[in-house]
């Protein structure tokens, strides 16, 4: 049974390292980072089977791919709070010699990323590969993709939904962080996604919903997910989301998709986010 | 002097086709993708005995991509085949991205590279490819000569950890490679030894060069001839022998000049050993529909052609 107040607290704690670490890089991108929050908590410490010792292989365990990968801060932060690498690192974010990149990268070697991303649109098309591997290998674990979006404008995407679709990967479950804002404005200004459910289904996914800020609900949908696996359809969760989740100016506008606030706007930010678990430290 | 026959006509990509197969025999993590080109890259037996490795994608090359960087990561040897004009230009920043940078071991398999492919026209016909690939730090860009080195290439790959690029062709070419010719990457293949010119030659240009080398041979030019097949990592040592030796180059490819196996000669001569050099390679232009021969002769890519360079250089040296 999940312990949904310390999944609560985790998440909480996961916003106030995003804030920190994208205040002291003086840049980065907090918004939709503060709003995925809860969903990686869930992720990586209820749904997922994960060994925190990291084979890049990832054999007989969940495995996790983040496309949209400007949303680090949130990926570092749970990895880290998983057990990954040291808290102490998130300090390090978009540091010179930092294993923590701006955009996720395998090349400085941080434990828990398994493919670079930051270019959008391309990393469904590796959860794919990574879950044909799976069905190969007779590994029965499940392969997890989270993209944004905006992401969805890419025409890599729709590539990689007729592929899954036509080739039955049943041992895949997609999330898009449905926000409605990307960096230019809404989707539905700058590129409109039109029926997304709809287009979802009629390219053969099996289409789920969720409110990704009810750390419940995340929890009850990414349950059903699993339980839809292994029938023949890819699974999607269209994930609704408010961008800046958790911090009161930051929310209801896209400025702060790829803005780090500034000191004063820090200190506001953490009055309303509470150290649950314990800040990490910052050696100056 | 050049001691070299061809016994035949076979295109490289059959040279892919059965190294593929056979690779596929011995190591189980090898699968394949391909992107709606299966006879056209020759992967049918491979298909036939190992269904269960082999992913079509449909027209979707970035998604081939992707996919293939992604079983890579699971530890399986990705072989994805398409057109050289679809391996890299159309997908250059999933390569980019996914597979380079993330060290993916993805053999990116490219077959109808340079002009010589023919009726098709300058759509197809790539002739930036080498040059787009060896910019990405950390890949590897192969360009075999025959059948035979082709096939071997194929099967070498597998051995290597890393991505690689390999580029070969649609037409009837002589084979003249044999067993006893060692296919290593990264080692230079000396086909010759001589005291007047070194010609580097790569691809489907390897045989007009000793087609060449044979008739100075009979002008009383001695040629030594070094296959370059490894484009990237270059055999640096192969080259500053050979030009230590000669003081001079001709460098033959099926490719643009700028950002092709010359300009990697160049640079590294005009570091180590500046020397005169002359190439034969397109020169800032797009192909066109005609033969292969129509083609290789337009654009300047024939033994005369070669010949015509050494004269040149003979004279600069």
């Amino acid at each position: 049974m999940a312990d949904i107040k310390l999944l609560k607290d985790t998440a909480t704690q996961v916003r106030r390292d995003i804030i920190r670490m994208v205040h002291q890089a003086t840049c980065g991108h907090p918004g939709a980072s503060l709003g995925c929050a809860d969903f990686f908590t869930a992720l990586y410490f209820e749904v997922m089977e994960h060994d925190k010792s990291f084979n890049m292989k990832g054999k007989n365990e969940d495995v996790f791919f983040l496309s949209n990968g400007h949303i680090s801060p949130v990926w570092y932060s749970v990895l880290a709070r998983s057990g990954y690498f040291p808290i102490e690192e998130l300090a390090t974010f978009r540091k010179l010699n930092s294993r923590l990149q701006g955009h996720p990268a395998t090349h400085e070697k941080l434990p828990g990323i398994r493919i670079a991303s930051g270019s959008l649109g391309q990393g469904v098309s590796v959860a794919i590969g990574a879950a044909l591997a799976k069905r190969l290998d007779n590994d029965n674990k499940l392969v997890y993709c989270l993209t944004g979006d905006g992401e969805l404008q890419e025409g890599q995407i729709w590539e990689a939904l007729m592929f899954a679709a036509h080739h039955k990967v049943d041992n895949l479950i997609v999330t898009v962080d449905w926000n409605g804002r990307q960096i230019d404005g809404d989707n539905d200004d700058v590129m409109s996604l039109g029926d997304l459910p709809g287009k979802w289904s009629t390219f053969g996914w099996e289409v789920l919903h969720m409110d990704g800020n009810s750390m419940e609900e995340v929890l009850k949908v990414l349950s059903l997910a699993k339980t839809k696996t292994g029938q023949g359809k890819p699974i999607v969760i269209l994930m609704k989301t408010e961008m800046g989740f958790g911090v009161d100016y930051m929310m209801g506008t896209h400025a702060w998709h790829g803005k780090a606030p500034n000191d004063e706007q820090t200190a506001v930010a953490l009055t309303q986010l509470q150290e649950t678990l314990g800040d990490y430290p910052v050696n100056n | 002097m050049i001691n070299i026959e061809s016994y035949g006509k076979k295109a490289t990509r059959n040279g892919f086709g059965d190294g593929l197969h056979e690779i596929g025999k011995s190591n189980p993590d090898i699968v394949a993708l391909c992107a709606d080109l299966v006879g056209s890259l020759k992967m049918q037996s491979f298909i036939n005995d190992f269904p269960e490795r082999f992913y079509q994608v449909g027209v979707a090359e970035a998604n081939m991509m992707g996919i293939a960087a992604g079983l890579a990561t699971s530890g399986k040897i990705p072989y994805t085949g398409t057109f050289a004009n679809f391996s890299t230009g159309r997908v250059y920043d999933q390569i980019r991205q996914s597979i380079a940078y993330s060290h993916k071991n993805v053999k990116i398999c490219a077959s109808h590279a340079g002009i010589s492919l023919g009726e098709d026209g300058a759509t197809h016909q790539i002739m930036e490819d080498i040059g787009l690939m060896k910019m990405l730090p950390g890949m590897v860009v192969i360009n075999p000569c025959d059948y035979l080195q082709t096939k071997r290439a194929t099967m070498a790959i597998a051995e290597y950890y890393g991505p690689v690029y390999l580029r070969f062709g649609r037409p009837g070419w002589p084979m003249f490679t044999t067993e006893d010719h060692e296919f290593k990457i990264g080692k230079a293949l000396q086909l010759s030894e001589g005291t007047d010119v070194s010609i580097f030659a790569t691809g489907h240009l390897v045989w007009p060069a000793i087609e060449a080398g044979k008739k100075l041979a009979q002008m009383g030019i001695s040629v030594e001839l070094i296959n370059i097949h490894t484009i990237k990592p270059l055999d640096e040592d192969a080259i500053l022998d050979s030009v230590s030796k000669t003081s001079c180059v001709v460098v033959a490819e099926e490719h643009q000049l700028l950002g092709g196996l010359g300009g990697s000669i160049a640079q590294l001569l005009a570091e180590k050993l500046p020397s005169p050099i002359e190439f034969v390679a397109a020169r800032d232009t797009f192909g066109e529909s005609g033969t292969t021969n129509e083609l290789m002769k337009k654009y300047r890519l024939t033994d005369d052609n070669v010949i015509e360079a050494v004269k040149k250089i003979l004279k600069r040296k």
